[in-house]
């Protein structure tokens, strides 16, 4: 009789796997890796375009007319926005694959990671602040 | 009945020891995906100096003028060409990722073939945009 009831639990298997599996976030990351990369193939070439054709050694004055009309401001926003937020998905990935300590892999996640954030915003806040005007 | 033991053969050398010394052979699509991490990393560095370029703007004439004296040195110059053709090739890597994500293009020749279309792409996107560069300055 004992033999039927080796374990005297009332949790059953599926009661203890649950809440121990994956966080159900990888495919959010997969796909927003996509969604930027695409969104970036547009938004890079005309970046290039612009700094290569219209920008080369130019000064204060001309960097901060072409930043100022709302078309560029518009687009370096987005290129912006885009680049950093790619740039955090794929760099979590590098950190994952090489760091394997827990602790130090949370820490350097969260480091580099709001490191991104910041310089994003300073970014952002340049061409908010150029476009608005100051 | 009992068999001699076979003469013991050589101990077998580890195939991974690189040219000239080894036989390992280098393959475009390992290769591929190193550069395809590499250069999005070296192109993080690169969103770091889009950022002080840009911060210069706040400051005074002359603080945008040294970030580009900066950019306009040889060692400028050098880091902005590594710059654009990371930024091509991973442009151009990331389109043959995004192919690959709709289930084309996934036999061995045309994974051959992308990454010599994408090495052979980011080249000449690269000499076009310097030769513009140059051309319009």
């Amino acid at each position: 009789m004992a033999s039927h009831h080796p374990q005297k639990r009332l949790v059953g298997p599926l009661g203890r796997a649950r809440g121990l599996g994956s966080a159900k976030h990888g495919l959010q990351h997969w796909w927003a890796q996509r969604v930027t990369a695409i969104a970036l193939v547009p938004l890079t070439l005309w970046f290039v375009f612009s700094v290569s054709v219209r920008l080369v050694g130019a000064d204060q004055t001309r960097v901060h007319d072409w930043l100022s009309r709302p078309a560029t401001a518009i687009l370096m926003s987005l290129f912006i926005v885009a680049t950093f937020y790619h740039l955090a998905l794929g760099v979590q990935v590098v950190i994952e694959d090489y760091v394997h300590r827990e602790g130090v892999k949370l820490t350097s996640l969260l480091l580099v990671k709001g490191l991104i954030v910041l310089i994003a915003a300073a970014a952002l806040f340049t061409v908010l602040r150029v476009a608005v005007g100051s | 009945m009992a068999e001699a033991a076979p003469p013991p053969r050589p101990r077998p050398i580890s195939p991974f020891l690189f040219p000239p010394f080894g036989t390992y052979s280098w393959q475009i699509t390992s290769a591929i995906s190193i550069l395809h991490r590499l250069s999005g990393l070296a192109l993080g560095v690169g969103a770091l100096m889009l950022t002080w370029w840009l911060l210069a703007l706040l400051g005074e004439p002359s603080d945008f003028d040294a970030v580009q004296d900066f950019l306009g040195s040889i060692f400028g110059r050098i880091l902005l060409l590594g710059w654009t053709w990371a930024l091509f090739f991973h442009l151009s890597n990331g389109i043959r990722h995004l192919v690959w994500d709709t289930g084309h293009a996934l036999t061995l020749p045309n994974v051959y073939r992308g990454g010599w279309m994408v090495i052979v792409l980011s080249v000449v996107l690269t000499l076009a945009t310097w030769v513009a560069g140059y051309w319009f300055r």
